[in-house]
């Protein structure tokens, strides 16, 4: 039994243990947008390569910045940005802590750690005041490269995303094509959109339209 | 289209982004049970309309979710600051220039160590 109560908070590994097979929330276009029409593939002429990085871990934080910080830097050495709108990394990219709002962090780790990872916080936070929410299943990680993404962007959202208002490091939620979305630059050459469940199939669909005059290909 | 300077994300922000949730600074009375009817059909239904400087309350709605204040002028739709809850306006229909800076400094340091012990709360 992999349930654990840590006082009044019980939590569970919503990974099941039985076979269940699990979809993304693009699973139903991501790969044929229509019955006709399948996604574009990548090619040597794309000027934005799109990839789904499907079921990751997302931990939504809450609580005071000082507490959490000294959790996540023992858990996963990673210093929580205590400034609007960070970004951190930790060495191997594959985990990241984003501010999105005064008291509320998204941590985002590869896919299966996050229980583990959810139980070593909670551990280091003790009695503390703080709330942590897996959010895994309710939103899906899509990364964009290319030479052409950020003029993909520049069609689809009022941010100014131009690299002196937008640097790496730098995250945040946004209008994008009458929907909304968190839009996060971790490298020079890569920008990574969090999609809500909800929103994702109707997103791809746009992000691929708007991706189709420069040649969008999708990477399986 | 607006340009919004949200004061948790610390920076302009389009419009689109936020929703108005009306007039700011409305007490709950202390004591609801002993209110007269008037007293309480004022605190939940009476708004001020005013031609002129306003303290509203808006919500960055699509940002960081917080509520804030913004004094506006209803008549040229100017914008004359934005302002974290708990915290004071520097303008208002009495100081539309603004009241002297030291008042709205000394404001904003009661409300910074409010925050710090906050935090120093939660870590207790
Ligand atoms: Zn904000």
């Amino acid at each position: 039994m992999s349930d654990i109560t840590y006082g009044q908070v019980a939590t569970f590994n919503t990974h099941p243990e039985a076979a269940i097979p699990s979809e993304s929330p693009l699973s139903v276009a991501f790969n044929q947008i229509s019955v006709s029409t399948p996604a574009p593939a990548v090619n040597h002429a794309s000027g934005v390569r799109l990839e789904e990085k499907a079921f990751l871990g997302h931990l939504i934080l809450r609580g005071g910045a000082i507490v959490l910080d000294e959790a996540v830097r023992k858990v996963l050495g990673i210093s929580l940005p205590g400034q609007p709108l960070g970004l951190a990394l930790d060495e191997s990219g594959e985990r990241s802590v984003q501010w999105l709002s005064p008291d509320e962090w998204l941590l985002i780790v590869p896919g299966g750690e996050e229980f583990e990872v959810e139980q070593r916080l909670r551990d280091a936070l003790g009695d503390a005041h703080y709330a942590i929410v897996d959010a895994s299943g309710g939103q899906t990680l899509v990364s964009l490269e290319g030479e052409k993404a950020r003029e993909l962007l520049m069609k689809s959202t009022n941010y100014d995303v131009h690299p002196s208002n937008f640097p790496v490091g730098k995250a945040v939620s946004v209008v994008f094509a009458k929907s909304s979305l968190i839009l996060r630059r971790p490298a020079e050459d890569r920008y990574e959109l969090v999609l809500r469940r909800s929103f994702a199939d109707y997103l791809y669909r746009w992000i691929l339209d708007a991706g189709a005059e420069y040649g969008i290909g999708v990477q399986r | 289209m607006f340009y919004i300077h949200c004061p948790y994300c610390d920076e302009y922000r389009d419009e689109e982004e936020f929703a108005p949730k009306g007039q700011a600074h409305i007490a709950r009375p202390e004591d609801p049970e002993t209110c007269s009817d008037e007293e309480w059909g004022a605190y939940l239904f009476f708004r001020d309309n005013p031609r002129g400087i306003h303290h509203e309350l808006w919500v960055h709605a699509i940002g960081c979710r917080k509520f804030f204040n913004i004094t506006r002028n209803s008549a040229s739709y100017a914008i004359l600051e934005t302002y974290r809850m708990g915290e004071q306006p520097r303008f208002s229909a009495e100081h539309p220039e603004g009241e002297p800076a030291e008042h709205g400094a000394a404001v904003n340091v009661v409300d910074e160590a409010g925050r710090v012990a906050g935090q120093e709360g939660v870590k207790a």
